[in-house]
């Protein structure tokens, strides 16, 4: 277990955004291999891998993309690139870093689906990645690495990138693929599932940016080498953001199963004379762990059963000088916004919950109010179409439960016991 | 404008020919020139897409990238969520703020900056994250947020070069 580079490889190398570089440092060496192989042969390779999606919910891959009918009707490949999971910034970093890499794994997932149409779905605020792949995109058209006949094989593809235009909820796939077509960007309900009925109704398969990044090291390296790596259950290696109290936050790539005790010293470790208070391990989402779990190894079991969950990769650690009520009020208020409305539970209770706190953070809260963040958050958990009402509460239900003392404190001193009232400012705060 | 808009919009329509696909690249493309999408803006928008203004107003208004009010030259977005929080962005929302006579949202009267407070811009590792005009601003802390404004003022050739 350890950091090993796989995705990340050459990331920082002079001329990578370039195709001529990116071939330099072995690019489009797995694409020539996927077409020797033939798409079966493609899509049994990455399903013995055992990847699992890299975006939060761990899917695998294979079995995914084994979802499609064969009705003989068109289908689409999706990337899903609108990172926007609080903490996490890899998908970023892949696209700057590496953007012949992403298209390169588009086009083999696209070959192994029979896919001849392919979008990459870019968070608006990506404008410069947005750029860079444009540009790499015309680059491996001239190239005869996309369009017609790629590399003489008879397989076309089409591919094209898409601009968000801000909306967390972009990232949930449905909501994604009604957003590609122009709309409101809401969850769909499900079923059917986009394999079914994605975007313009038909087959779809959509996949986030890591992991069809991976999906290249696979084809290149094979399928038993990646699974040598990360755990039995949870193969290969990850990409983890970290962030937040730490001396150098960044990007670091990992077999799936290393101790979280190391991805913090990766990053610098804390601060001088800081002490770790507690990790929020899989973005905004995944509830938290506490300093007696920082040799918990990080693949999704181990995540998920200690009732937490590996969710995106995003790592923010959080020192003894940070509020546990400020840090669950900064995350409601981003679900309060981000909420889409669609379902009540998410639309009212995030925005009730975010109110709740305002006043106990600000020295106004309640006796009944920890039983009453309890109470609604537990009327969102499970309620809701897609996985935003859940994600809302994760943070805030697990630090009521290892926090509470920190909670109570708020109440019964009137107010912030580490961070005074004075120092939050109004725009922090929001409205009461 | 209005006939490099046309020309544009239907380009557009033509690149993504399917449903109402092209509607928010046809926004983007409004809001790239007029710095908002104003009323005019939505119907422009809705004849080229043959689709009612009412619905066009509908999808605009779902996205926090696109404004409804006149926006500055340079639109500040400094990322609020929690990473940056812990690495300080509330101080220079504050700072910044205080500095430009404005609360966030809002834009200096003379038309320079639109100071915006938003969430997660996925570039942690560069807390306080923040964007000039959708460009990259790492690390913006008080002090770098003072000599950014001061450049914005001052016409600075590179500062322009990079985010006007």
């Amino acid at each position: 277990m350890g950091e090993i580079e796989i995705v990340l490889k050459d990331a920082l190398a002079p001329g990578m955004t370039r195709l001529e570089g990116y071939r330099a440092h072995g690019g489009y060496r797995a694409l020539e291999k996927a077409i020797a192989m033939g798409p079966k042969e493609v899509q049994d390779e990455v399903t013995r891998s055992g990847l699992r999606g890299r975006g939060g919910a761990g899917f695998p891959t294979g079995r995914k993309w084994s979802f499609l009918p064969n009705d003989g009707r068109e289908r689409w490949l999706v990337c899903n690139a609108d990172e926007g999971e609080p903490g996490t910034f890899k998908d970023r970093y892949i696209i700057e870093k590496k953007p012949f890499m992403l298209i390169e794994g588009i086009t083999i997932a696209a070959f192994a689906v029979g896919a001849h149409n392919a979008a990459i779905y870019c968070r608006g605020e990506f404008l410069e990645g947005i750029e860079l792949l444009e540009a790499a995109i015309a680059e491996a058209r001239s190239a005869g690495l996309l369009g017609k006949n790629i590399l003489g094989s008879g397989f076309d593809l089409d591919l094209w990138v898409y601009r968000g235009a801000g909306a967390y909820i972009c990232g949930e796939e449905s909501a994604l693929l009604e957003s590609l077509e122009g709309k409101r960007g809401m969850p769909r309900l499900k079923p059917p599932f986009p394999a079914v009925a994605g975007v313009y109704g038909l087959p779809t398969v959509v996949n986030n940016v890591e992991t069809l990044a991976t999906v290249v090291a696979i084809i290149e390296g094979g399928a038993e080498w990646y699974a040598s790596m990360g755990t039995e259950r949870s193969p290969g290696t990850r990409v983890f953001s970290i962030s937040g109290q730490v001396r150098r936050p960044g990007n670091h790539e990992f077999e799936l199963g290393t101790p979280l005790s190391e991805l913090i010293a990766a990053a610098g470790g804390l601060g001088e004379g800081r002490t770790l208070k507690a990790v929020i391990p899989g973005g905004g989402s995944a509830p938290i762990l506490t300093p007696d779990q920082s040799d918990l190894p990080m693949d999704f079991e181990s995540l998920a059963k200690v009732g937490s969950m590996a969710g995106s990769g995003g790592v923010i650690v959080l020192d003894d000088t940070t509020c546990m009520v400020r840090t669950s009020l900064r995350l409601l208020q981003f679900f309060a916004h981000e909420s889409c409305g669609k379902c009540t539970p998410c639309r009212e209770g995030t925005e009730w919950l975010r109110k709740i706190l305002v006043r106990v953070e600000t020295g106004h809260g309640r006796e009944e109010d920890l039983g009453l963040l309890e109470d609604v958050s537990n009327n969102i958990n499970g309620n809701t179409l897609c996985a935003l009402g859940d994600a809302s509460v994760g943070v805030l239900l697990s630090t009521l439960r290892a926090f509470a003392d920190e909670y109570r404190a708020h109440i019964t001193g009137g107010g912030c016991p580490l961070a005074p009232v004075a120092s939050m400012s109004a725009a922090a705060a929001g409205p009461a | 404008m209005t006939a490099d808009f046309e020309a544009e919009a239907r380009a557009l329509r033509e690149r993504y020919p399917r449903g109402t696909t092209a509607l928010i690249p046809i926004l983007h493309l409004w809001q790239g020139k007029e710095g908002y999408v104003s009323q005019e803006g939505i119907e422009r928008t809705a004849r080229v897409m043959e689709l009612p203004p009412a619905y066009v107003e509908s999808v605009l208004t779902f996205y926090t990238l696109f404004r409804r009010e006149p926006t500055g030259r340079y639109r500040i977005q400094v990322c609020k969520n929690l990473s940056c929080m812990l690495q300080g962005a509330d101080e220079t929302i504050a700072h910044l703020a205080r500095r430009l006579g404005i609360e966030p949202g809002e834009t200096t009267p003379d038309g320079l900056v639109t100071l915006e407070a938003v969430e997660c811009l996925a570039a942690c590792d560069e807390a306080p994250a923040a964007q000039v005009n959708f460009r990259w601003c790492p690390r913006l802390t008080p002090e770098a947020a003072d000599r950014l404004i001061d450049a914005l003022a001052q016409g600075d050739a590179e500062v322009v070069r990079r985010y006007g």
